[in-house]
């Protein structure tokens, strides 16, 4: 049982590592049924489009996937402050657990703009504001990666990263308004929390169920990586106390 | 949305590379990162049993 | 107390760089080396030295900051005076303001500053006009700083990190981007006779914002890394 008094090191992550063992099997049960469906609507549902054929199809994907990249990061760089702010442990092993994840969705969000974008506007990339900062957030996760690995004294690795999430997270929001700043070629939003979206609504119904596709898949990913970094740093420790023969 | 047949799911009227070349690499990448997490957390519970039980 | 840390960092960096010369003009050196490169590989031809100039010219000058920032604060942690700076200083991530500023401003002085007096000479080299040249003197003087702000942090972020530069570079360019983007682009609408008073504009809302917020983030993670 987890009251184990070997475990004193760490407060909260015993807890979380159990919680979260349990909660996994249904994060992914949620994200296959998610996706089914999210498929079923989005290619035996939705209609063709007039101007763009059967290749808007991509947006199913493309979408969510710029959602949870930026998403993603906002919620890495706030656990990785409240890590650093309060001293706990547990909020900077979630953040390093999500830049893997965020950086991927990233990866996807840029491969399949540029595989929608060749057929539709007739170019694979274009250095617009909006791809440009997409690209830039990339290059953002990549670089929190790279530092907190570099640094092997965790604390300060952690704090380190944290500082450098925070400040990579103003690029976000340009991200997400640099259409609106700039009128170049990237399309305008589509859906908007005040407007009705200008989409039909099996369009729209795919590209949420989707985007709860993955953000299931993302809970159970990170969930799955913070019990990992969790169990890493608990043999590490364990090393330190010489109370476990190696 | 009905598709006449499977061939014609595929073309995906014509964008099938771009549309399926999207789907397929991501759900690739997906799958990669969920399995190196899984196997993260496989090599760390090797070295270390279940955090409190007794090794 | 803030004054006499601030001065004491600044000077103290520039007598050691007037005792390294050599070393001091190394950035200068390979931003002429990188620069000469171009019209080598890409060709002679006036029309497109002319048309690729202020990009060259920029990230070139971008290279340079980054190389000669790695070694900021590396030195003087190697030979212990850079707690004795902090423990000068203070406590607290504040109290670290003045070692941060003084460290970007010297950067600035020994690279940026050398950076915008030899750009019109490769101007030249690259064929640009009259205008150009000032554009581009103007766009480095004001983005220059904006880099040695942005390096200074990059260099407290990876200091005593294996692979530190290379790191420092990965981290610190993307950041860098929008000033090149701005800079580079003032250059490239004097010369195609259009105005640059957008990309002027911005770059000097982009200097504001990152002489006010960098040095904060620069002592903080200065703290990170000492303590």
């Amino acid at each position: 049982m987890l009251a184990d008094t070997r475990f004193f090191t760490f407060a909260s992550p015993p807890r979380f590592y159990a919680l979260a063992g349990r909660l996994i099997p249904w994060l992914w049960a949620a994200t296959a049924l998610l996706a089914i469906a999210g498929l079923y609507v989005g290619f035996f549902q939705a209609p063709t489009d007039a101007t763009q054929g059967d290749a808007y199809r991509i947006i199913f994907i493309h979408v969510p996937a710029a959602w949870m990249s930026m998403l993603l990061y906002m919620v890495m760089a706030f656990w990785a402050a409240i890590g650093w702010a309060f001293n706990a442990r547990l909020a900077a092993m979630v953040a390093r657990a999500i830049a893997p994840t965020g950086a991927m969705f990233t990866f996807a969000a840029l491969w399949s703009g540029a595989l929608w974008g060749k057929p539709t506007w007739g170019t694979w990339w274009v250095w617009d504001a909006r791809l440009t900062s997409e690209l830039i957030l990339l290059f953002l996760y990549l670089g929190y990666m790279a530092l907190v690995n570099a640094i092997d004294d965790t604390r300060r690795a952690d704090q380190a990263g944290a500082l450098l999430a925070v400040i990579g997270s103003v690029n976000v929001p340009i991200i997400y308004f640099s259409v609106k700043w700039w009128n170049t070629l990237h399309q305008g939003a589509t859906i908007s929390a005040t407007t009705a979206p200008k989409m039909v609504a099996t369009m729209l119904t795919a590209m949420l169920l989707m985007t709860l596709a993955c953000w299931a898949y993302a809970f159970a990913v990170v969930f799955t990586r913070t019990r990992a970094v969790i169990a890493e740093r608990e043999r590490d420790a364990k090393w330190l106390n010489g109370a476990v023969p190696s | 949305m009905t598709w006449g047949s499977a061939s014609e799911f595929f073309a995906m009227g014509g964008y099938g590379l771009y549309v399926w070349g999207s789907f397929g690499l991501i759900a690739l990448c997906m799958a990669a990162d969920a399995l190196t997490a899984i196997k993260r957390h496989r090599d760390a519970r090797a070295a270390h049993p279940e955090p409190g039980e007794n090794s | 107390m803030t004054a006499p840390v601030f001065s004491a960092v600044l000077v103290r960096d520039l007598r050691l760089a007037a005792r390294r010369r050599v070393d001091a003009l190394l950035p200068l050196a390979f931003f002429a080396v990188a620069v000469s490169l171009f019209p080598l590989g890409v060709g002679p031809e006036p029309n497109t030295l002319r048309q690729i100039a202020p990009g060259v010219l920029w990230v070139c000058a971008l290279l340079a900051a980054m190389l000669s920032v790695t070694q900021l604060f590396a030195t003087d942690q190697a030979d212990g005076s850079l707690e004795q700076m902090m423990l000068a200083a203070g406590s607290g991530t504040a109290s670290a303001l003045p070692v941060a500023i003084a460290k970007a401003v010297a950067h600035w002085l020994l690279t940026g500053l050398p950076l915008v007096l030899i750009a019109p000479l490769f101007g030249v080299m690259f064929d640009l006009s009259g205008r150009s040249i000032g554009a581009l003197c103007a766009s480095l003087a004001l983005g220059t700083p904006i880099l040695s702000l942005l390096g200074s942090l990059g260099a407290a972020l990876t200091l005593g990190v294996r692979n530190g530069g290379v790191l420092l570079i990965l981290l610190i360019v993307p950041l860098c981007i929008p000033a090149l983007i701005f800079g580079s682009g003032a250059v490239s609408a004097v010369e195609s006779g259009t105005s640059a008073r957008g990309h002027f504009s911005l770059l000097g809302a982009l200097f504001i914002a990152t002489a006010l917020l960098a040095p904060l983030a620069t002592a903080a993670a200065l703290r990170i890394a000492t303590e």
